[in-house]
């Protein structure tokens, strides 16, 4: 029994007994020397295990009496969070060295937080889900005051720290209420004890749970940390945060909902639905003040993450799936945007002011049109990709009969429109002024912008046979 | 009254107040100590409850540690605990209301709970007829095993955090180095010598 349950959780063993060698390895030898190297083996190591699990997976098999789950959702997930860490450990590198940030410990947080992320993605019962939930965030809290010389820094490590903690809270406390309801903690049993209709106690719960979801993907009203947390972080640490937990955290939430409340839609979509709502707009209003890019990226993942919650909202298959590829179309938006933020440098030192764009275009014209694609794409004009994200779970709301919805996210996404497209008039219509940003960039960050950016106008074609893939996940979640 | 209730009620009361005496006491050592006196009697009010690993933890855990980690704090660290104290009565309102929001989640817990239908089946069954250690080591290591290693991650983590926040390599102050103090030679490291009473060297 044990082997065969060892043999489902390999890619988790694997990348855990990896981290560990390597944290040995490192520490008795030539220690922060070795790190370069290692994040290249680390991110080598993620794609490997990506594409292990793409093609090894078939079926749902459980392990641990179902407390880990893996099926096809999970498994799109996996090797959505892995593709992302692993691009953004690659871009990352160059950043690091050149402010003497890089440490050998840090791909092995990395590391550690993506096995807690693959743990979330599969769980199967309410104590797995806070473990790999609280493995995930430490290291992220850790990672997120990694230069702990800047105030700055460790400020927003703080932060997120604390509030980090305050959610997990709220987060335990719903799920001992609904423990308390159902008599078991399993996902499974907890669908079974919702046969009879949801308690008060267990509606209790089930809101104390959500509200831990909304602060965990930054659901507005519980989105106050973002913006402080992005803009105090090492740009690729806020690169990593904006990226893959984003994938993990919002398809945790799908599970718990699906496989946990999955007979009980119509008391937590309007929950998920005032959410969206509140995010879309918050995120879009806000974002318009902004004059720091980093903090920028924050109000616009808060934006992005309303419209995900949208697909859940939705409550069906449907829905799922559109969550699916609405994630998976924001991660290489923001991949391809953070490869420029990276680059943007004055004097050899990093520069995250929106007005050092002015006249960007005349000085780099190919980065500054492949930067216009990506602005265009995360707002959501028509012939990029970002536009099919947007009317997949526009449709999917629409369906479900929430069409209030839909045309609230029709109208935040014109009010976002405006602040992508104020970065780009500066690129292309903006005054000549003294900040000029240095020309040279890494050929890596140079490539992932550009093929972020063909990404957005290809995929257009097919969305690259992504359609099917989410499909079969959201089948595998919902039925 | 049984023995057991005996002991109940001995071992509450002096929860209590230890507990209130910890609150209260003006010397913070005496706080300290007050506050083992409450982990103690709790310790035996899970005796009675037949969780004696839990009780043991506590004493080896809270008193062995966690109190003596404050008797650590109270004594080397310079706080000024009679102007805490004077604040006190500014919180009271707030002390209160908490006190107030447990109470009712007593009386959530133990008077108007609704359990789901079949409650009772889905509760994880007791092993009987062994005692609380080897009950703990059958599931630990079994059911919950892979819930058992990522606490262990978990702690890893925290571990290498606290290390890569705080871990400075400093070049001006001396260090310890064991392996140069162990192979130090007493022939070339010291020199006997012979003084004659009543004169120097």
């Amino acid at each position: 029994m044990l082997s065969q349950d060892l043999t489902t959780i390999s890619p988790e063993i694997i990348l855990s007994l990896f981290a560990m060698g390597a944290l040995l390895l490192a520490v008795y030898t030539v220690k922060d020397k070795a790190a370069s190297l290692l994040v290249w083996i680390t991110s080598g190591l993620f794609v490997a295990l990506a594409f292990w699990i793409a093609t090894m997976g078939e079926g749902t098999t459980t392990a641990f009496s179902s407390m880990f789950v893996d099926d096809a959702f999970s498994r799109f997930a996996k090797v959505a969070i892995l593709l992302a860490a692993a691009a953004v450990l690659v871009m990352s590198q160059d950043y690091m060295v050149k402010r003497d940030l890089l440490r050998f410990e840090y791909p092995i947080l990395i590391m550690l937080s993506v096995v807690g992320m693959m743990m979330m993605v599969s769980a199967g019962d309410l104590m797995l889900l806070y473990m790999g939930l609280e493995l995930q965030s430490l290291a992220l809290y850790v990672v997120a005051s990694l230069r702990r010389d800047s105030v700055k820094s460790t400020e927003a490590g703080l932060k997120y720290f604390v509030l980090g903690a305050l959610s997990s809270g709220l987060l335990l406390y719903g799920a001992s209420l609904t423990y308390g309801f159902a008599g078991t903690t399993s996902f499974a049993g907890i669908i079974k004890a919702t046969d009879g209709g949801v308690s008060l106690g267990l509606l209790f719960g089930l809101v104390f749970m959500t509200t831990g979801f909304a602060f965990k993907v930054s659901a507005a009203p519980f989105h106050m940390w973002t913006p402080d947390v992005y803009e105090g972080s090492p740009t690729p640490v806020t690169a990593f945060l904006a990226t893959a937990p984003k994938i993990a955290a919002m398809v945790l939430f799908a599970r718990v909902m699906h496989d946990a409340f999955g007979k009980s839609v119509a008391d937590w979509q309007q929950i998920v639905a005032f959410l969206s709502v509140l995010s879309m707009f918050v995120g879009g209003i806000a974002a318009i003040g902004q004059t720091d890019i980093k903090r920028l990226m924050a109000y616009s993942s808060i934006a992005h993450m309303g419209f995900a919650l949208m697909g859940l909202a939705a409550g069906t298959a449907f829905g799922v799936q559109a969550m699916l590829i609405y994630l998976a179309i924001y991660v290489v938006m923001n991949i391809g945007t953070f490869a420029f933020i990276l680059s943007m440098e004055k004097d050899g030192m990093p520069v995250t002011n929106i007005a050092s764009l002015n006249m960007y275009s005349k000085r780099e014209p190919l980065k500054a049109l492949a930067m216009l694609v990506l602005l265009f794409s995360l707002a959501g004009v028509p012939p990029m990709l970002g536009f099919f994200g947007k009317f997949y779970v526009l449709r999917a709301a629409y369906e479900a009969g929430l069409g209030w919805l839909a045309v609230a996210g029709v109208v935040a996404s014109v009010i976002g429109a405006f602040y992508y497209l104020r970065v780009v008039f500066f690129m292309y219509f903006g005054s000549e002024q003294d900040i000029q940003l240095d020309r040279n960039g890494s050929p890596i960050l140079w490539g992932f912008l550009v093929a972020s950016a063909t990404v957005m106008i290809v995929g257009v074609v097919n969305l690259f046979g992504i359609e099917p893939l989410a499909e079969a996940a959201s089948l595998a979640l919902v039925n | 009254m049984t023995p057991i209730v005996i002991a109940f009620y001995a071992f509450a009361i002096t929860t209590i107040g230890g507990g209130l005496m910890t609150v209260l006491a003006r010397n913070p050592v005496h706080s300290v100590l007050w506050l083992i006196l409450a982990f103690l009697s709790s310790a035996g009010l899970f005796v009675l409850l037949g969780a004696e690993f839990v009780a043991m933890l506590l004493i080896i855990v809270y008193v062995g540690a966690v109190a003596v980690l404050f008797l650590f704090v109270v004594m080397m660290l310079d706080v000024d605990f009679a102007e805490l104290k004077a604040e006190m009565a500014r919180y009271m309102p707030l002390a209160l209301l908490i006190g107030v929001i447990l109470l009712m989640q007593l009386a959530l817990a133990f008077g108007f709970w609704d359990y789901s239908d079949g409650f009772e089946g889905r509760l994880a069954q007791p092993i009987l007829d062994v005692e609380n250690t080897k009950q703990l080591g059958l599931v630990i290591y079994d059911d919950y095993f892979l819930i058992f290693q990522l606490s262990g991650l978990i702690l890893l983590v925290a571990m290498i955090g606290a290390i890569v926040l705080t871990l400075r390599h400093r070049t001006d102050v001396k260090r310890q180095n064991v392996m140069v103090q162990m192979s130090r030679d007493p022939a070339k490291a010291m020199e006997l010598k012979d003084v004659k009473s009543g004169q120097g060297l």
